[in-house]
This record gives C-alpha cells, sequence and structure tokens, in this order.
C-alpha cells in the first residue's frame, strides 16, 4: 500500500485478491511476486490492434478501392507515396516491379514480397499516416487496404475488403519464404 | 640501440609479422625474453620536458553531469536523418574511435522509425494479455519491484554491416560498415517472471510486444526465447535507459536481432501464431540469391571485425602494432578469434579478453611487426557452440551478393552478414576495405 497516490485502494485489493486466487496455479518466482493489476480483455480493447494472418483480431467494417483512392488523396498519403501510391519520397505502395532476376538488392513491394494481406491492413492503422498514425477509422483502412491490393491487381475490380474477404486474398510470394531457424522457434 | 630496437628478433606466428599473442600476456614465459624486445625507441630523441600552461591554474568547475573534454568532441555518432525528416532515423557507434567493450550511452547505436517519444513514466503501463488465465497490467512503480537481474549484451540492427553484400568493396570506414551494433549493461526483470504471473495457456507459442512509440512497433517473439533469457530492461550501463533506448522500459532479447528488441514496450500479448508484422514480413526477411527470402531469422551470427588499425586510419612507419577488435555471437560465447595479415593465407590465434561472456562483445588482440610492405588484416571468430564466422567465398555462394556495387554505406541492400572485413594496407600506411 506504498502506492495509494496512484493506485485505488480498491485496485489493491483486486490484485491481492487474484493473486490468491490463482496462486494454486502458479509456479517459480513471478507467483510470489503478483504485482500486476488485473485488467480485462475488453479494457485493453483500444491498444489491441494486432492483426494475425488468419483474420484474428480483424474489426467489423469495410471499404472499396473506390473510397480509399479519394481518402488516398484526402489523408495526405500522396504527399510521400505519390499520386496514386505508384511513387514519392517513402516508396510506392502500388507497383509491379519483378523480385526475381534483380539480385538480393531487388525492392520488395507488398505485390512480390509480402506474405500476407493482413500485415497491409494492420500496418496502415498502426503507422499511417505518418504524420498523424491511429487516427484512421477502420473503414478508412479497410478502403485504403483495399485501393492498394486492387492496384497491385491482387484482387478483382470492386472488392469488398472486410474480416471475411482481407485474409482470402492471395498473396503471390505467400510460398516464397524458408524458416532461418526452425529450432528457435 | 639497435638491439633494443630489434624487434624482427621476434618470430611470427602468421605471415606478414603476425607475433604471438603470448607476448601480451603479463609475466608469461615469452614475455621474458621479448619484453626488451618490445620497447619502441625510434627516430630522434625527444625534447626535454616543461611545466605545461594547464597544470598551473585552477581547472573549471565540476557539474552534475560530467562532461567530455573538447579533445574528443569528434567522437559522435554518425546520423542519417539530422533534420527528423518523415522517415527512419539511424545513429552509428564510432567503433574506431572507442575501445574497450561497454559502448558508453549516448555513443550507443539507435534506429527510430518516428522519432524519439517523449513518455511520461507515471502514466506509461505495460499489459500483458491474450491466451493467459488473467491479464495484467503493470505501473512502472510496480514493474520496478520485481527482483532484477543485470547482464552483458550486444545488440545488433539487422541491417548492421549490409553494405558488405556489395559486389564491390564499399570505401566507408568502421563506424559506416558496422555501427549499428553496440554493447551495454542491461538492468532489469526477467520476462519469465511477469509471464509466470498471468498463467501462460500451454498452447500459446508466440509473444507479441508492442511499443508506445508513434510508429507502435510490433514483432513476433518465439515464447521459447520470452522464457528463455528474455528481459523488461529499465536501466542501461547503470543509469536508466537513454530515451531513444526505450525509456521507460524495454525488451531485450540477448543476441537476436535489433528491432525485436521492442522499445517503450506497452503490450506483450501471447498468442499461438506469429502476426508477420510489417518489420519481420518486409524488411528482416533477407533475400537469399534464387528470390527466396529467409523468414524469422532472428539470431545475429558469430562476428568479429578489426576496429584498430582500421579503414582511413594511417600507419605512418613500419613497426610494432597491436591489432584489436571485437567479436560476438548471438548464439553463445567467443571462445576463439584468429587474425590474417596476408588476406588468409595464415591465421593466428588472437588473445580473448576474460572474462567472455554470452551474447556480448569480447575485445581480442594480437601485436603485430609492420614492415612496410603491403597487408590485408582480417579477422574470424568462432563461438562456444562451434559457430565458425563463415569466409566470405562461402558467405557469398549462400546468400549472394548485389549485382550492382553498392554507393551508399548506410543503405540496406539486404541483412544479417556475418562474413569477414579486410582492411587492405598499401605500402604508404594507408588503409582501405578489400574483399579477400
Ligand atoms: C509524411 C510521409 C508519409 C505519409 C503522409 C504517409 N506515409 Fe506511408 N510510409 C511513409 C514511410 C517513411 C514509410 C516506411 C516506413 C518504415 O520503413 O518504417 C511508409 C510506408 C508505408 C507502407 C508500406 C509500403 C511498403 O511497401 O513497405 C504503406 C502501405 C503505407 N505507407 C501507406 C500509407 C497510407 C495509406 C498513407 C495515408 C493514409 C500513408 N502511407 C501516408 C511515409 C508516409
Amino acid at each position: 500500500m506504498f502506492m495509494l497516490e496512484k493506485i485505488s485502494l480498491a485496485a489493491c485489493m483486486a490484485v491481492a485478491l487474484s493473486t490468491s486466487a490463482l496462486a494454486d496455479d502458479k509456479s517459480g518466482l513471478g507467483s510470489n511476486v503478483g504485482l500486476g493489476q488485473p485488467i480485462t480483455e475488453s479494457d485493453i480493447k483500444p491498444w489491441d490492434i494486432t492483426i494475425l494472418p488468419d483474420g484474428t483480431n480483424l474489426p467489423p467494417g469495410s471499404g472499396t478501392a473506390a473510397v480509399g483512392a479519394k481518402l488516398f488523396t484526402e489523408k495526405g498519403c500522396v504527399a510521400c507515396h505519390g499520386e496514386g501510391g505508384t511513387g514519392g519520397a517513402n516508396g510506392a505502395v502500388i507497383t509491379d516491379i519483378p523480385l526475381a532476376g534483380r539480385g538480393i538488392e531487388a525492392t520488395k513491394t507488398i505485390k512480390n514480397f509480402w506474405g500476407s494481406s493482413t500485415t497491409v491492413f494492420d500496418f496502415i492503422r498502426r503507422a499511417m499516416p505518418w504524420p498523424a498514425p491511429r487516427t484512421l477509422s477502420d473503414d478508412e483502412v479497410y478502403a485504403l487496404t483495399a485501393f492498394i491490393l486492387e492496384g497491385n491487381k491482387l484482387i478483382p475490380p470492386g472488392t469488398v475488403i472486410d474480416a471475411k474477404s482481407l485474409p482470402q486474398v492471395k498473396m503471390p510470394n505467400k510460398d516464397g519464404f524458408i524458416i532461418r531457424f526452425p529450432d528457435r522457434i | 640501440m639497435t638491439k633494443r630496437n630489434d624487434i624482427t628478433a621476434l618470430d611470427e606466428v602468421a605471415g606478414n609479422g603476425l607475433l604471438s599473442r603470448r607476448l601480451l600476456l603479463r609475466g608469461g614465459v615469452a614475455m621474458a625474453g621479448a619484453a626488451s624486445t618490445l620497447v619502441a625507441t625510434q627516430g630522434a630523441s625527444a625534447e626535454p620536458l616543461m611545466e605545461p600552461e594547464w597544470s598551473r591554474y585552477q581547472g573549471t568547475t565540476v557539474e552534475p553531469m560530467g562532461r567530455r573534454t573538447k579533445h574528443e568532441k569528434d567522437t559522435t555518432r554518425i546520423l542519417t536523418n539530422p533534420k527528423g525528416d518523415p522517415r527512419t532515423q539511424h545513429a552509428r557507434t564510432p567503433h574506431h574511435l572507442l575501445n574497450g567493450q561497454i559502448t558508453p550511452n549516448h555513443l550507443h547505436f539507435t534506429i527510430l522509425h518516428n522519432g524519439i517519444p517523449d513518455i511520461d513514466p507515471e502514466q506509461h503501463r505495460l499489459v500483458v494479455h491474450g491466451m493467459v488465465k488473467q491479464p495484467i497490467v503493470l505501473t512502472m512503480d510496480r514493474l520496478m519491484r520485481y527482483p532484477m537481474v543485470t547482464r552483458q549484451t550486444f545488440l545488433e540492427c539487422g541491417g548492421n554491416s549490409a553494405a558488405l553484400f556489395s559486389n564491390e568493396p564499399v570505401q566507408a570506414n568502421l563506424q559506416s560498415l558496422h555501427g549499428l551494433v553496440s554493447n551495454a549493461e542491461w538492468t532489469g526483470v526477467p520476462l519469465s517472471a511477469v509471464l509466470d504471473e498471468v498463467g501462460i495457456d500451454p498452447k500459446a507459442k508466440w509473444m507479441l510486444v508492442e511499443g508506445a512509440d508513434t510508429a507502435a512497433i510490433t514483432r513476433s517473439v518465439p515464447l521459447n526465447k520470452a522464457l528463455d533469457d528474455a528481459i523488461l530492461v529499465l536501466y542501461q550501463n547503470g543509469e536508466r535507459l537513454m530515451a531513444e533506448q526505450g525509456y521507460p522500459v524495454r525488451l531485450l532479447l540477448p543476441g537476436w536481432e535489433g528491432n525485436m528488441n521492442i522499445k517503450y514496450v506497452r503490450r506483450i500479448k501471447i498468442v499461438d501464431q506469429p502476426a508477420l508484422t510489417y518489420y519481420e514480413a518486409r524488411n528482416y526477411s533477407p533475400l537469399l540469391p534464387d528470390a527466396k527470402a529467409y523468414r524469422f531469422f532472428f539470431v545475429n551470427e558469430v562476428k568479429s571485425f578489426i576496429t584498430h588499425p582500421s579503414f582511413g586510419m594511417k600507419l605512418n612507419e613500419p613497426g610494432y602494432y597491436e591489432i584489436s577488435g571485437i567479436a560476438y555471437s548471438g548464439a553463445g560465447r567467443i571462445e576463439r578469434v584468429q587474425v590474417t595479415a596476408d588476406g588468409g593465407k595464415t591465421w593466428a590465434d588472437a588473445a580473448v579478453q576474460g572474462p567472455t561472456m554470452h551474447k556480448a562483445f569480447t575485445r581480442f588482440h594480437i601485436p603485430w611487426r609492420w614492415d612496410g610492405k603491403p597487408a590485408i588484416l582480417s579477422s574470424r571468430a568462432v563461438d562456444d557452440g562451434g559457430n565458425v564466422q563463415p569466409l566470405r567465398a562461402d558467405f557469398i555462394r549462400e546468400r549472394g551478393e548485389t549485382q550492382k556495387p553498392v554507393t551508399n554505406p548506410f543503405g540496406f541492400p539486404n541483412q544479417h552478414y556475418n562474413s569477414l572485413t579486410s582492411w587492405g594496407i598499401n605500402a604508404k600506411g594507408e588503409i582501405s576495405h578489400v574483399y579477400a
């Protein structure tokens, strides 16, 4: 109870309760420490943004390339990724350069390299637009994802991208990877 | 005079003047006979000594934060983005100007993808959730109360030394070529203690670790590693973490690629599959010559390079020099380092600075008599798992080299280079970067 100024008494008691309730299930040093404060998954939700390749954790919502194309200009993406996403100071997000035949220094693009379509959604939502990340709505992220996938001819024109359709997008280089040290995983 | 000068009396242990490392051991058998022959008295006799100016007046006042002498003001990091333009920023450690094994905090390499966040430790929270019995959140005050451990370990960017994938040697100094690795003493809470507390589902295999930085960098880490030697780091070389190193708390995965050592950790989610986040799906999947790519490389494999002498330095006269460098392995402890002065025709064992530590810098030394003729210096390390630093020809055969010469030493044509670095010395004593 050294921390009353920061943590309410109720919270401290909750820690104490949960620690004793779980005591039987734990082993090792950590169980004796028990300083973590219990929290529910729903209270973590605002931070829980990582998407898994099978689509786990994709939020509700949807978008199409037509909407995404407008957002790409409105949200300032063009400033760094060029008109229509085909160039710019920070690289094209829509481009058709091949991977093979260009040596180990070949440019890795979404189309020629990325192994999972979910990474496009995850990265835009997490880190773009660069100057103001995590300001886009989920619908906007779906639409920008659709715009990039459609521009790269990875989905047929007009495809609605949502939690169901996104993980099903076939990425050309999906099987292009070798696990370096399988025994470490 | 000639007799005391005569280091030529010492026998070479390998071509082009490499001498026995035993000369470096105090009181060693070889020393008794050899010490006097190493005493340098070359050139004209010295000037008479005088009382210098600075010894005669009171010095300046001591300040709360120690300050480095102005004579060493050039010992700084090289920056790739000094104005903070909207792109990644790199700062490289000047290994050619440092010695020993610990990298001072202000010279530790760093890479930031969207600047250095200014995090209030009172408000920062670390949450652990996912496939666990009880999700928890920790304040920094609470985290600081866990039992802590201290260890030395190097941190290396997966893209360090990338310019050496060039099909022609890039003419750049050690700092430019190998400055994205550093070594520090880290103190913090073993991650296993915190994971123990939440009760991990036996079906879980990975954890997703995420930072509170603007880029919210996140990586998938196998739970095997998390429970083995991962640390939630709070202190760097005895003081709280530098802001650019992840203050108030960063993940340390000893020996594993820098980008995975998530800074500003705010969330750990226990899961059953990796996420293929941006940096693991793209940047840190090195391309192979057949256009396949390695995924989940993780380990920074055994490696070494000579720091003294190195590119850009000049040997002013023939005679005695010490060759010294750094060796490390993300898979274990450095067991042996060999050095060549004739471009790999013959090798000699260097003295390895003990006590050697797992996954930490190990300095090596070997005495050398330069005869004033062209020489090629290189080093090669072996770790206690028997992993040997690969020769360039072997490395390139497996991992490839660029089609066109690399022009920017700070570019990243590929990742995870751990082959040799060779310094070519010409008859004038000038040092260039060569492939041998
Ligand atoms: C101020 C410049 C800037 C703006 C504006 C910006 N980006 Fe980016 N973007 C970057 C940088 C820099 C990177 C590389 C990030 C890195 O390497 O860490 C990047 C990377 C990306 C990537 C990954 C591309 C690849 O092939 O690796 C995608 C996708 C992307 N941005 C989408 C967007 C979208 C969508 C927007 C608008 C909502 C946007 N960006 C706005 C700077 C910007």
